[in-house]
C-alpha cells in the first residue's frame, strides 16, 4: 500500500503550503525588520567616510575601531561640512548625497544621455580641508569599495576599503588597517598626470616609506583583489578630477 | 554525561573524533579549505554550522511524518536557507558587525554537505531530540578539525593567531622574525589546508587502526 504522502496530490499540495508558508515568513521578517537594517547601513556609511578622513576611535595598534554608532551621526553632522554632488559642471550641495547608490549610478551611467551623479564629501579636519571620494570596483570573488580622503593638493589623507566576499587572510586584508595606512602621505598625481595609487609587488617598500612613487606594498597571495583596488583607485577618483583641479585655480 | 543517556551521548561524542564528518567521512571539505586561513574565521563558522544543523535538524525531524519522500531534498534546502537567510537578516539588524563578518560564510552554510547530509541521514529517520544532538555534534566534529586547520595555517601562514602577533613583527624584525624566522605564505592557500586535513586523518588513523579501510 502506498502511503499518503507518496501522493501525487499530497506532494503539490505540500509544495504550495511550503512555499507559501517559507515565502510569508522570510516576507515578514524582512518587512519588520527594514528599517533597523537601512539605519545600520547608513551608519556604517557614516562611520567609513569618517574612518577615511581619519576620523575614528583607533587605538595607536590593533584593529580598525569606527566612530560608534550611537555617537556617529553628531561627528558627521560637525566633521563633514559640505555634500556635493557633481554632475558634470554642475556642483549643487546635497544634505543626502552619502546616500547616492554608485552601483546604480555606474549602470545608469552605461546610457550616454544619462550624466552621471557623484557625490562628494568635503570635511575639515585639524582645520585642513579634505575631499572624500566613494569607489566601487571588482575584487577577485565579488564587489570592492571604499572611500579616499585628498587634500587640496591631491594628497591622500586616509583611505577605507571594504569588499563583500574576498578571500579571509588574503583578499580580505585590503580591510585591514596595515594596508589602509600605507596609503597616507601618497599623492595621487605624478607631477601635473593623474597616476592613481598602484597597489605594486616587489616594490620592496612594506612601510611605504617611498611616498612619491604613487605605489603601496601588495599583499602577498592576493594579486587579484590589489589589482581591483588600483584599477578602483584610477577609474572612480579619475573623475573628479576636473572639480579637483578647479579648486586649485 | 548525567545529563545523557549513553546512547543519545553517543551520539554528540562519536561525530568529535571516530566517526568526524571530515575527517572519516569526507563531507565539508571545501569549506574547511576556503575559509580556515584565519582561526576567528573558522570559529565564526563553526557556531554557525552548530547553529544551523541544530536547529535544522530539529525542524525536518518535526515535520519527517509529513514530508513527501519525493521532493524531501528540495524541502531540505528550503529549510537551510530559509534557516540562515533568517539568521543573516536578524544579525543584520541587531550585530551588524558580526553580519559583515559573517557574510562570507552565508552561502557556504546553505551548501555545506554535512547539513543536507545529516538531515537525510538521521533526521528524517529520527525524533526531534536525538537529531538535536545529532546535529550538534557533527557540526561539533565539523568545528573541532575547522580550528585545528585554522590554528595551523594562520599561525605558520602569518605568525598570528586570532590577530595577535604571537612570533613578533615581522616587518620590524622582533621575536622569532630577528632569529630569520619567515612566514610561509603557501599555508595560507588552499592545498596547504588540503595537506593539513591529510595530516589530521593520518594521525588519527595511525591511533586507531580500527579507522583504516580495507
Amino acid at each position: 500500500m502506498a502511503k499518503k504522502t507518496d501522493k501525487n496530490s499530497y506532494t503539490i499540495i505540500f509544495s504550495v503550503i511550503m512555499v507559501i508558508v517559507v515565502g510569508s515568513l522570510l516576507a515578514g521578517v524582512a518587512q519588520g525588520l527594514k528599517s533597523k537594517i537601512t539605519l545600520n547601513e547608513r551608519f556604517e556609511k557614516m562611520q567609513n567616510i569618517l574612518y577615511a578622513m581619519g576620523i575614528n576611535e583607533n587605538e595607536s595598534d590593533g584593529d580598525i575601531t569606527f566612530i560608534s554608532t550611537d555617537k556617529v551621526e553628531g561627528v558627521f553632522a560637525a566633521n563633514i561640512k559640505k555634500q556635493l554632488v557633481i554632475q558634470g559642471d554642475d556642483v549643487t550641495e546635497d544634505p543626502e548625497a552619502y546616500l547616492i547608490d554608485i552601483k546604480k549610478e555606474e549602470t545608469l551611467a552605461k546610457d550616454p544621455n544619462y550624466q552621471r551623479r557623484l557625490p562628494l564629501f568635503v570635511g575639515e579636519k585639524d582645520g585642513e580641508t579634505l575631499y572624500v571620494i566613494p569607489m566601487r570596483g571588482k575584487g577577485l570573488w565579488d564587489a570592492i569599495w571604499g572611500f579616499v580622503a585628498v587634500d587640496k593638493s591631491l594628497v591622500v589623507k586616509g583611505v577605507f576599503f571594504d569588499h563583500a566576499g574576498e578571500t579571509p587572510g588574503l583578499g580580505a586584508e585590503i580591510k585591514q588597517r596595515y594596508f589602509m595606512d600605507d596609503f597616507k602621505g601618497e599623492s595621487i598625481m605624478d607631477a601635473d598626470v593623474f597616476k592613481g595609487i598602484t597597489v605594486a609587488k616587489g616594490n620592496n617598500d612594506p612601510v611605504n616609506e617611498n611616498k612619491t612613487d604613487n605605489k603601496v606594498d601588495a599583499i602577498a597571495g592576493a594579486t587579484i583583489t590589489g589589482d581591483g583596488v588600483t584599477a578602483m583607485i584610477k577609474k572612480d577618483v579619475r573623475m573628479y578630477l576636473p572639480y579637483l583641479n578647479s579648486l586649485n585655480q | 554525561m548525567g545529563l545523557l543517556s549513553k546512547k543519545d551521548s553517543k551520539l554528540i561524542l562519536d561525530p568529535l573524533a571516530d566517526n568526524n564528518p571530515i575527517t572519516i567521512q569526507v563531507l565539508g571539505i571545501c569549506s574547511a579549505l576556503a575559509i580556515t586561513a584565519q582561526l576567528k574565521a573558522s570559529i565564526v563558522m563553526a557556531i554557525s554550522v552548530v547553529f544551523v544543523l541544530g536547529v535544522g535538524n530539529v525542524v525536518i525531524s518535526l515535520m519527517r511524518n509529513i514530508i513527501p519522500s519525493k521532493i524531501r531534498i528540495i524541502v531540505q534546502l528550503v529549510v537551510v536557507a530559509a534557516l540562515v537567510i533568517i539568521v543573516d537578516q536578524v544579525l543584520k539588524a541587531f550585530a551588524y558587525e558580526l553580519s559583515k563578518e559573517l557574510s562570507v560564510f552565508i552561502g557556504l552554510i546553505i551548501t555545506n554537505c554535512i547539513i543536507m547530509g545529516r538531515f537525510e541521514a538521521f533526521a528524517l529517520g529520527n525524533g526531534p531530540w536525538r537529531s538535536f544532538l545529532d546535529g550538534i555534534g557533527n557540526a561539533a566534529g565539523y568545528g573541532v578539525i575547522l580550528i585545528i586547520v585554522g590554528f595551523f595555517r594562520e599561525l605558520l601562514g602569518s605568525g598570528t593567531l586570532l590577530g595577535f602577533k604571537v612570533l613578533g613583527d615581522p616587518i620590524s624584525k622582533t621575536g622569532l622574525y630577528a632569529l630569520g624566522y619567515e612566514n610561509n605564505g603557501f599555508m595560507l592557500l588552499s592545498p596547504m589546508a588540503l595537506i593539513v586535513i591529510g595530516i589530521i586523518i593520518w594521525v588519527q588513523r595511525s591511533r586507531n587502526k580500527e579507522l583504516i579501510e580495507e
